[in-house]
């Protein structure tokens, strides 16, 4: 029976997952190739196996640097994140608040705060964590914000209706059924801002920071025209963002098991 | 039988919408003696669903009063004096079907243990034993509706408010429901409103039908049903059965002036 089970599902998951591997596959045979067959230079794109290689001679290098920056990214997803959630309970609960910031929050949503990496790094010691932290945390605070608020204010009226013939009060309304109502809401938003979050960490320290982080290893590589530990330097960062992200998925996944969507998995 | 007490009582309760400004109801006077089985009919947009707000506290009357069991609306809301069934089953995806029914009694505080039983029986009433845990978009329609009877009747309320609960199910299942609400009626001597679009139904199930006029909602006539009880499967051939379900219809179509085509043929299926 559990054996039966397994069975299907890792066929299912190989239906599921053999699609995006063969393509994936495809595409790094298909680089190689190319970079072998049109003579393209290392500098402009280097070849897979050659990353590969990278990867490894520098891995002692490389991963610890990475996972220095991990570390900011996320402690910026967790304190921006948490910010967000926190702050669209309140705007939620009081309506007068939320009408005074919430245009400034949307129009903050939508800009490229990004472009404020190197003010932070001015704002905070660029050397410590804290700077990368800090424009981690800016970059997902804005979405999560917005879309936790949107799940809150998305609540069927007839649901209030019910509960307050139940004599129920905000706290429990709330508790029963704006947060449960506004969790695939959050949920997305999370996953927008683990990737942010990591994009916020590598791009701060491309503008300066501490020698052990990868965003300053890859800008140095680079720099010295050592373009292929810089790619070996992407791919780790890249690793990385997924991981975060794929987190999130599985923590969707086992707090919005009810969802429609997610059925029977 | 003695003068029952008054459990509701409606006075001269008007209800306009400021948006778009339509008056759902006028002047509505209604007393419920407790134990009464009061059904509500009249065209769609007629006020029904509102009444049955204004008398739960979730709407607020433009004028006139609501008191249940001798306290003003608000208060008997806070004190839990009665369940409603909404006419759509307005359950909550993210919970199961036990404990959507769960939801009131987890309010009222009862234990674990209670709650768990509680739920049992009421599966096994409206017939979904074995659904207990499936969530509610993967029930259909009418079963969803019976879930959400179930939560209503889960904490044995001494008043129902019932907005077209068995409008969403087949005729058999309809009629055994029928039963079932009545003798459950029987049983805890509780006063039900009851809104619905089904003339016999009404006949078949109130000890009163109050027949209500559109445009703006109105009381149009109130029909004592003198059927004796209890009411079973005979009681639909009895001929007094047949006289009061054309006293309802004629009183439906003297005053519904703007019955809805869909409604007449409905009404002329049950002449049939
Ligand atoms: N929240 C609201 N805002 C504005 N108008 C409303 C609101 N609720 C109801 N109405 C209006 O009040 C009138 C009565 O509505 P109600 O829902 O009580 O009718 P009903 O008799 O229950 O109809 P049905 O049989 O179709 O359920 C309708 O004209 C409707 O448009
Ligand atoms: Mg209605």
């Amino acid at each position: 029976m559990s054996a039966a089970t397994l069975t299907v599902r890792s066929s299912k998951a190989a239906r599921e997952w053999g699609p995006a591997l063969i393509v994936a596959v495809a595409v790094i045979g298909g680089w190689q190739g190319a970079i072998a067959a049109f003579h393209i230079q290392q500098f402009l794109l280097p070849k897979p196996s050659n990353i590969a290689t990278a990867l490894w001679n520098d891995r002692s290098t490389l991963w610890p640097a990475g996972w220095y920056t991990f570390k900011e990214a996320l402690g910026g997803f967790a304190l921006g994140s948490t910010l967000g959630v926190l702050f669209a309970l309140i705007v939620a609960r009081f309506q007068r608040v939320g009408s005074a910031l919430m245009p400034i929050a949307i129009a903050a949503n939508a800009v490229p705060i990004i472009a404020f990496a190197p003010i932070f790094n001015a704002w905070f010691d660029p050397l410590q964590p804290t700077s990368k932290m800090a424009i981690a945390g800016v970059l997902c605070f804005f979405p999560v914000l917005v879309n936790t608020l949107r799940g809150l204010q998305s609540v069927r009226p007839q649901q209030i209706e019910l509960m307050r013939a139940y004599a129920a009060g905000e706290i429990a309304i709330y508790r029963r059924v704006r947060i449960p109502t506004a969790l695939p809401y959050i949920f997305t938003s999370l996953k927008v801002a683990s990737v942010l979050a990591m994009i916020g960490a590598v791009v701060g320290e491309y503008f300066g920071g501490s020698f052990d982080a990868l965003g300053v290893l890859i800008r140095s590589d680079a720099q010295i025209l050592d373009f292929v530990t810089a790619w070996a330097g992407i791919v780790v960062a890249s690793v990385l963002g997924i991981t975060l992200y794929l987190a999130v998925a599985i923590a969707e996944r086992v707090f919005v098991r009810w969802a429609p969507g997610g059925r029977d998995v | 039988m003695t003068e029952p007490t008054t459990v509701v009582s409606v006075s001269g309760v008007t209800k306009t919408f400021p948006r778009g400004n339509v008056t759902a109801l006028q002047d509505i006077n209604l007393d419920l003696g407790a134990g009464e089985f009061i059904s509500l009919i009249g065209p769609s947009g007629c006020g029904k669903s509102t009444l049955l707000r204004v008398i739960g506290d979730l709407v607020e009357p433009t004028s006139g009063a609501v008191t249940i069991n001798g306290k003003s609306a608000p208060q008997a809301r806070t004190d839990r004096d009665y369940g409603i069934v909404f006419q759509d089953a307005v359950l909550f995806d993210w919970r199961t079907v036990a404990k959507n029914i769960e939801l009131p009694l987890e309010m009222l505080g009862w234990d674990k243990a209670k709650r768990r039983a509680r739920v049992e029986e009421m599966l096994s009433l409206v017939e979904l034993t074995g659904f207990g845990d499936h969530h509610p978009w993967q029930l259909s329609g009418g079963m969803q509706q019976r879930v959400s009877i179930a939560r209503a009747l889960a904490f044995e309320p001494a008043l129902l408010l019932m907005d077209e609960p068995f409008g969403a199910l087949d005729e058999m299942t309809r009629e055994r429901l029928n039963l079932e609400l009545l003798s459950i009626w029987q049983q805890l001597r509780s006063t039900v409103v009851f809104v619905t679009h089904s003339i016999s139904e009404a006949v078949f199930l109130s000890t009163r039908v109050v027949v209500m006029s559109p445009r703006p909602g109105r009381i149009a006539g109130i029909v004592d049903i003198d059927l004796p009880g209890p009411r079973s499967v005979e009681t639909r051939e009895d001929p007094r059965f047949f006289e009061l379900v054309t006293e309802v219809r004629e009183l439906l179509r003297l005053r519904g002036e703007h019955l809805l085509p869909e409604e007449e043929a409905a009404a002329a299926r049950e002449d049939a």
